[in-house]
C-alpha cells in the first residue's frame, strides 16, 4: 500500500515546490543577513563559554585546611575563571576577620606530627604546632591566610558565607571581611556547582 | 640571551611561593597594554611549570621564554590582546 502512495506523494511535493523555486532576492538577502547574525551570536557564546567555572566548598577551619581553597581559588581567578568558594561550618572561620587570624593546626590525630597523640593532647600543643608552622610559612615566603583572602577578594573570587552557619555560630555579618558574600545557602552553592567545570569539597 | 626581549616592566616575586608568582603576574599583566612584555623574576622553582600552565590556559597572554639560572627563574610573558 505504501509503495503505491509514495510516487504520488513525491510528485505532489515536487509540484508544490516548483512554483516557489524563484526566490525573492530581497527575501534571500534577509535570510543571508539572518545567517550572518546567528553565526556571530554563536561565535560570541563560544567565546563566553571559554571561561571556566569552579566551585569549592570549604568546610574545615583548621590552619592547614584553610590554605587549599584559598590557593586554588586565587589561582583560578588568575586564569580568569569564575570562582565561588562556599564556606560552611568550620570553614566559616576562614572568612571571620578575627577568627581567621587564630586558626589552629591540630596536633592530636595528626599523623604528620612528630609527637605521639598522648603528648599532642597536652594543653598548648596545638598552639605550639601552629606557631611552628607559621614560622615555616614565613621563612618559605608562603602567603598568610589574611593575604590570600584579600588577594582572592581583589581578584574577584566570590567568597560566600553560608547563612545557616552564620546563624548557627551566632556570628554577625560585620564579623566577616569586607567583600564576603552573605545571605546565601545550599541552593546558591548548588546552582553554581551545576554550572561549574570543577567542583571541590575541602 | 633572553634579556634581549624588549621588556616593558619587571615583576619581582623573589622569595614568594605558590600561588603568589601566578597571581602577581596576572595582576601585572592586567595593568599592561597589548604587545607589552612582562619580565617575572622568581625564586620559586614551581613557577617554571606554573607560569607555563597559567599562560597556556589563559587567553590574551603568550609565554615567550623561561630562563633557569642560579636559583632564579625568569619568565617573559607577552600580553597579546
Amino acid at each position: 500500500m505504501s509503495t503505491d502512495n509514495q510516487p504520488t506523494a513525491a510528485d505532489e511535493t515536487e509540484g508544490e515546490l516548483e512554483p516557489e523555486a524563484e526566490i525573492d532576492p530581497a527575501e534571500l538577502q534577509a535570510l543571508r543577513e539572518r545567517v550572518d547574525e546567528l553565526e556571530e551570536s554563536v561565535a560570541e557564546s563560544d567565546a563566553a563559554d571559554d571561561g571556566k567555572k569552579m566551585t569549592i566548598v570549604a568546610t574545615q577551619g583548621t590552619f592547614d585546611m584553610a590554605y587549599p581553597p584559598l590557593i586554588l581559588g586565587s589561582t583560578a581567578a588568575a586564569f580568569g575563571w569564575d570562582v565561588v568558594v562556599f564556606h560552611t561550618f568550620w570553614g566559616l572561620d576562614i572568612l571571620h576577620e578575627e577568627n581567621s587570624k587564630n586558626l589552629k593546626l591540630s596536633a592530636v590525630g595528626n599523623p604528620n606530627m612528630p609527637v605521639p597523640n598522648a603528648i599532642a593532647a597536652i594543653p598548648g600543643m596545638d598552639r605550639m604546632a601552629t606557631r611552628m608552622m607559621e614560622k615555616r610559612i614565613d621563612e618559605n615566603g608562603t602567603a598568610t591566610i589574611e593575604e590570600l583572602i584579600e588577594l582572592s577578594l581583589e581578584s574577584g573570587v566570590d567568597l560566600q558565607a553560608c547563612q545557616m552557619t552564620i546563624e548557627l555560630m551566632d556570628y554577625d555579618e560585620e564579623n566577616f571581611y569586607d567583600g564576603v558574600t552573605t545571605g546565601v545557602g545550599a541552593a546558591t552553592a548548588l546552582q553554581h556547582m551545576a554550572e561549574s567545570d570543577i567542583q571541590l569539597l575541602v | 640571551m633572553s634579556s634581549e626581549y624588549d621588556t616593558t616592566e619587571t615583576l619581582d616575586v623573589k622569595g614568594q611561593s605558590c600561588p603568589m608568582p601566578i597571581v602577581k603576574t596576572k595582576q601585572a599583566i592586567d595593568d599592561l597594554e597589548a604587545g607589552d612584555v612582562l619580565e617575572v623574576v622568581a625564586t620559586d622553582s614551581g613557577s617554571m611549570s606554573d607560569i607555563q600552565g597559567w599562560a597556556d590556559g589563559t587567553s590574551g597572554v603568550e609565554l615567550l621564554d623561561q630562563v633557569e639560572g642560579d636559583d632564579l627563574y625568569t619568565h617573559y610573558v607577552k600580553k597579546s590582546d
